[in-house]
């Protein structure tokens, strides 16, 4: 009985192909709204996580802040020195500058950020060799003309299939060796330095070449992962504190990143926008669900003489509704999965327009059908519920 | 061999809304039919014909009386076996065809057969053979629009017949035909009454109603006249 009233639901709607369209037209929307919506945010933590998470576990950044319109003391390597050994729990503390400049190559030229790092600081924001070796201590020491380059500058202006290692880069006036290549870390969507568009040289290098000081910009501090991390802001905030000589009640001129709260702090925040724009859209399926009422109200009415011959040749009040909820929900099931479809092709589209990863989330896709479903039910029964207490003889008269 | 007869309507009333408004349609029914009859039923409107073929339909029950199928007293049925009652015995032939637009001739027919709960191939089978009884065999694939007023009632008296009913109730099944179509159903109808199948039949003309075997005239809610064994008489003549 089920497969037939299924058989005559499908029947029905393909005699009404443009009607049963308009009508699921408010569930296509509202399930490819929701979905969409839930894609996308879903791909925007994933890009703000990754780019967290590229610069590193548990790791401090540490840079000076203006407080007051007063210009802050710049850090310098007895700072870092002095973190590395006083507090307990850091295994790493590395400075580093950035600077940019014009790197020349055999003819080539490619504008691009230049920075200052030690094997240290790559160690600590697990910045990975594709091709070449880190700086030896000596080298750094010694402010040797060495280079890592990014993969970008690599592609910019060395040849495709020749290794870059021990060819001559020229940066502004500098000439130095390449011995590196740097794994592609991803291109953050957000401002700020590309990673994979940079020169690095070693810290004393760069100082001496570019910034023409011993400062040093920010900081990074790795610390190992059983201590907590509060507890080493707290030493980190005291000792800078008296290094740099802030009486009580000064507010500190320098500024602690910590990458997993901030990591968990855009997590909450996109999710929370996320499930507002989701629960706004998922009005809009509410809505497309009282378009599936209406029009199976009034295709009740103009069935009337339809389901008054139904009735007459014996079929019962419950196999009359059956068929009115099995076309509700049919309807919305078919509006459920033409609205996957098009959440499919707006999210793909749409995560390429914003340069945003596209996450295919299965839960959400499931979890809208199923609700689409749960509409076609909730909003076919009243209909339907009229359809089977018709009476048969006022039906069959009915013009 | 049978000892009951196949309808029974014993002092059948019907009363229409309540109060003031209150309008008593039938005003006590006695009337017997014997199963193999083909029965016209003819009166002026307001006779109460349609009220009694509905409650002879199992569509409406009495308000006072006794109407027993079978043997069965149909007024304590509720809905839903007064419904298993028609799909199981009862086949109906409506005056303005009543069939399914945009379905083929073949599905109008297979639908009572679907809410038998037959099985697709048994289904078709029987509709194909309703259809070829009534001559419409290579008709099966046309929707009613591509059919004529007398081919459209030709399949609803298929579709009445898919089931192998004990009573055809026709309610005025030549009220939209002319003359020529009107003699072909009910010729169609006489020989179908001649396999066995009950014919009850409302009609206000009286040359359709010479085909029957069993006159009932109604008139004024009650029962006027019963005229027994008329048609062979006036075949004859004619």
């Amino acid at each position: 009985m089920f497969g037939t009233t299924l058989l005559i639901s499908l029947r029905e709607i393909r005699r009404h192909l443009l009607r049963s369209f308009l009508t699921t037209l408010g569930i296509i929307i509202g399930v490819a709204a929701v979905i969409t919506m839930v894609t996308l945010g879903r791909g925007v933590t994933a890009s703000i996580s990754e780019e967290i998470s590229s610069l590193g576990s548990n790791v401090f950044i540490i840079f000076p802040v203006t407080v007051d319109q007063r210009a802050p003391a710049p850090f310098d390597a007895a700072d870092v020195e002095a973190v590395r050994n006083q507090i307990a729990g850091v295994t790493r503390a590395a400075g580093s500058v950035n600077s940019s400049a014009t790197a020349f190559y055999n003819g080539q030229y490619w504008q691009t950020g230049v920075q200052g790092a030690n094997s240290d600081f790559l160690t600590a924001q697990s910045i990975e060799l594709v091709e070449g070796r880190p700086f030896t201590p000596q080298e750094e020491i010694a402010g040797r003309n060495l280079c890592l380059i990014g993969p970008k500058v690599r592609e910019a202006i060395f040849v495709p299939g020749v290794t870059p290692l021990g060819e001559q880069l020229r940066l502004n006036s500098v000439v130095c060796t390449v011995i590196g290549v740097l794994e592609e870390r991803g291109s953050a969507g957000g401002g700020g330095q590309d990673p994979d568009d940079v020169v690095i040289m070693p810290l004393k290098t760069v100082q001496r070449r570019f910034t023409g000081s011993d400062d040093i910009q920010y900081f990074v501090v790795k610390y190992e992962a059983a201590y907590d991390s509060g507890l080493i802001q707290a030493s980190l905030i005291d000792l800078l504190r008296e290094r740099r000589l802030l009486q009580p009640g000064r507010d500190n001129d320098f500024n602690i990143i910590d990458t997993a709260q901030v990591n968990d702090a855009v997590s909450a925040a996109t999710g929370a926008l996320t499930a507002m724009v989701a629960a706004i859209a998922a009005i809009s399926l509410l809505v497309g669900g009282i378009g599936i009422m209406n029009i199976m109200l009034v295709s009740v009415t103009e069935r009337t003489r339809e389901i008054g011959i139904r009735l007459a040749i014996g079929a019962l009040a419950r196999e009359v509704q059956l068929q009115f909820l099995t076309e509700a929900v049919v309807l919305c099931c078919f509006g459920g999965l033409i609205g996957i479809g098009f959440a499919l092709l707006l999210s793909t589209g749409l995560a390429g327009l914003l340069d945003v990863p596209f996450v295919f989330d299965p839960t959400i896709n499931v979890l809208s059908f199923l609700f689409s479903a749960v509409l076609g039910i909730l909003f076919g029964y009243y209909p339907a519920r009229r359809a089977s207490k018709l009476d048969p003889i006022e039906a069959l008269r009915h013009e | 061999m049978s000892v009951l007869p196949l309808i029974e309507l014993q002092e059948i009333t019907k009363i229409f809304g309540n109060g003031a408004a209150a309008f008593q349609a039938l005003k006590g029914i006695d009337l017997t039919i014997e199963a193999g009859d083909f029965v016209a039923v003819m009166g002026p409107s307001g006779s109460g014909k349609s009220t009694t073929m509905n409650i002879l339909g199992c569509l409406d029950v009495p308000t006072s009386g006794v109407f027993r199928f079978r043997g069965v007293e149909v007024q304590a049925l509720d809905r839903d076996q007064r419904s298993l009652l028609r799909r199981r015995y009862l086949g109906f032939v409506f005056q303005g065809f009543n069939l399914l637009a945009r379905t083929t001739a073949l599905e109008n027919v297979e639908l009572p057969l679907v809410y038998r709960g037959e099985k697709k191939a048994v289904r078709r089978a029987a509709a194909m053979n309703a259809l070829d009884q009534v001559g419409l065999a290579p008709w099966a694939g046309h929707s009613p629009a591509e059919l004529s007023g007398g081919q459209q009632q030709r399949v609803a008296i298929a579709r009445a017949l898919v089931t192998q009913p004990d009573v055809l109730l026709a309610d005025e099944p030549t009220g939209n035909l002319d003359t020529e179509r009107s003699i072909e159903i009910m010729e169609l109808l006489t020989r179908l009454n001649a396999t066995g199948i009950t014919i009850l039949m409302v009609t206000h003309e009286a040359e359709m109603a010479a085909f029957a075997r069993t006159i009932v005239h109604f008139r004024d809610g009650l029962v006027n006249r019963i005229e027994r064994g008329v048609r062979a008489a006036e075949r004859s003549i004619a």
